[in-house]
């Protein structure tokens, strides 16, 4: 197992070292890299690039980080356009997501300024999911939210069934396929938009980070701009489990325990407002019984003086460990469940993602 | 045929970049030029639409582009095409 953090100044991969984690190197120094993670399919590692210059850039690597090789990023196809009279161009490379094991050569893409591209072919080409891109409401109800227009972050591939695909947008909701991407619906029903003139619209929600139970697809999980948000039938209703005053409100990352549906993680942040770490003092929420109550993990963690940001790909779960990386550049592991944390460092650049690969 | 100079800071991704003569009669022509010889390269320097990247700059007769949607501004045989890098913070 393997750790990728995707920074503002580079990917940097660290490999588990005795009971902790070293530096194994650091790939494209000094350019910021949104999203990177690892094909488990035939082991390629895929890293998306946010140059301050050059534009967003794809490249993977067969051999484990050691070299790279660039593909052709996708492009908006002549014509397209975010709303009336503004043109569509790529402008953030949101979320790599590589395909099931039963459609080989297939990869998603979430992006700003609101595109699902998919390739069939490893990456050698993109095509634009056009039964998304024509959703009647794209035009009308999506919107930008902390960027200028509308992202896909969010890529949710249905174990049971590859044609089952769920994306989230901020700011549009939770969509989701059931005829591999020719038709979409949305799925937002019990949600709140409390910045919005009606805070129960269909469409127009900001699911910061949605994940499934793998292991019981049908629990869904969201970090939501206005709360917690869990379903347990799929979608086709959402309820809010966030912590009546507690900290496991606001927040960005949230991530599922593959077996267990009751149990998530979240990152609690000081409301939208301020976007802070809340009281100075950073703590990983954990639920076990479905969002009902929460228990705020503090050991290892930063108590006093801190600022830190945990952004919504910058939390993950694997085999009982977590990892989280902040935007203030500290990153924590924690092999216990999220019980207890120790710290990595605390000078990486800040992190946009933390994935274990 | 107008004379290319490029930011070094682009040999990064195209080691075998060099300055030269390339073809094209206009700022739009000379980069597909390019882009044929450096494959890969006018993705650096334009969006999906054709339109100059925000911060990269391209100066013609060592005056900026007019027209940075469609580098429609003529290039003359002798001319100097210079591509670089807008400054950028930390």
């Amino acid at each position: 197992m393997q750790l990728l953090l995707s920074t503002r100044k580079g990917l940097i991969q660290l490999v588990p070292e005795g009971t902790s984690w070293r530096t194994l190197r650091l790939s494209f120094p000094g350019v910021a890299v949104s999203y990177a993670t690892r094909d488990p399919r035939d082991g390629r590692i895929w890293a998306c690039l946010d140059h301050g210059h050059w534009g967003q850039k794809l490249h993977y690597s067969a051999d484990d980080g050691a070299s790279w090789q660039e593909v052709a990023a996708p492009k908006y196809p002549e014509g397209a356009e975010v709303k009336p009279g503004v043109p569509a161009v790529l402008r953030y490379l949101w979320v790599f997501e590589p395909g099931p094991a039963d459609q080989p050569g297939r990869l998603y893409l979430g992006t700003e300024p609101g595109g699902l591209f998919r390739s069939d072919d490893g990456g050698a080409s993109w095509n634009l999911v056009t039964g998304l891109w024509d959703q009647p409401t794209r035009t009308t109800h999506w919107m930008g939210g902390g960027r200028d227009h509308p992202g896909i972050h969010s890529i949710v591939i249905d174990p049971r069934n590859s044609r089952h695909v769920r994306i989230g947008i901020s700011c549009a909701g939770v969509f989701e396929t059931l005829d591999d991407g020719v038709s979409w619906r949305p799925t937002n029903r019990g949600l709140k938009a409390s910045f919005l003139p009606d805070p129960s619209v269909e469409v127009g929600h900001d699911p910061h980070l949605l994940v499934a139970c793998t292991g019981a697809p049908d629990v869904l999980w969201q970090q939501n701009h206005c709360g917690i948000f869990r379903s347990t039938d799929g979608g086709a209703q959402w309820t809010d489990v966030g912590e009546a005053g507690g900290p496991a409100h606001f927040g960005f990352a949230i991530a599922a325990d593959p077996a267990n549906p009751a149990t998530a993680w979240v990152v609690p942040a000081h409301s939208d407002e301020q976007r802070l770490a809340p009281s100075g003092a950073l703590c990983v929420c954990r639920t076990d019984d479905g969002g009902a109550s929460w228990q705020a993990f503090r050991t290892g963690l930063p108590q006093r003086d801190c600022y830190d940001i945990v952004l919504r790909h910058a939390l993950d779960y694997r085999e009982d460990r977590l990892v989280i990386g902040s935007t203030t550049g500290n990153v924590y592991v924690s092999a216990d469940r999220g019980v207890s944390w120790s710290c990595l460092g605390n000078h990486f650049p800040p992190v946009y993602a933390a994935r274990f690969a | 045929m107008p004379k290319v100079r490029f930011t070094p800071h682009l040999r990064r991704f195209f080691p075998k970049l060099e300055e030269g003569p390339v073809e094209g009669v206009t700022v739009a022509e000379v980069i597909r030029a390019l882009d044929q010889k450096h494959p890969g390269l006018a993705a650096y320097l334009v969006d999906d639409r054709g339109a100059l990247r925000k911060h990269v700059n391209v100066f013609l007769r060592e005056e900026p582009v007019r027209d940075r949607d469609r580098l429609s501004d003529a290039v003359a045989p002798g001319d100097e095409v210079f591509i670089l890098q807008a400054l950028s913070g930390g």
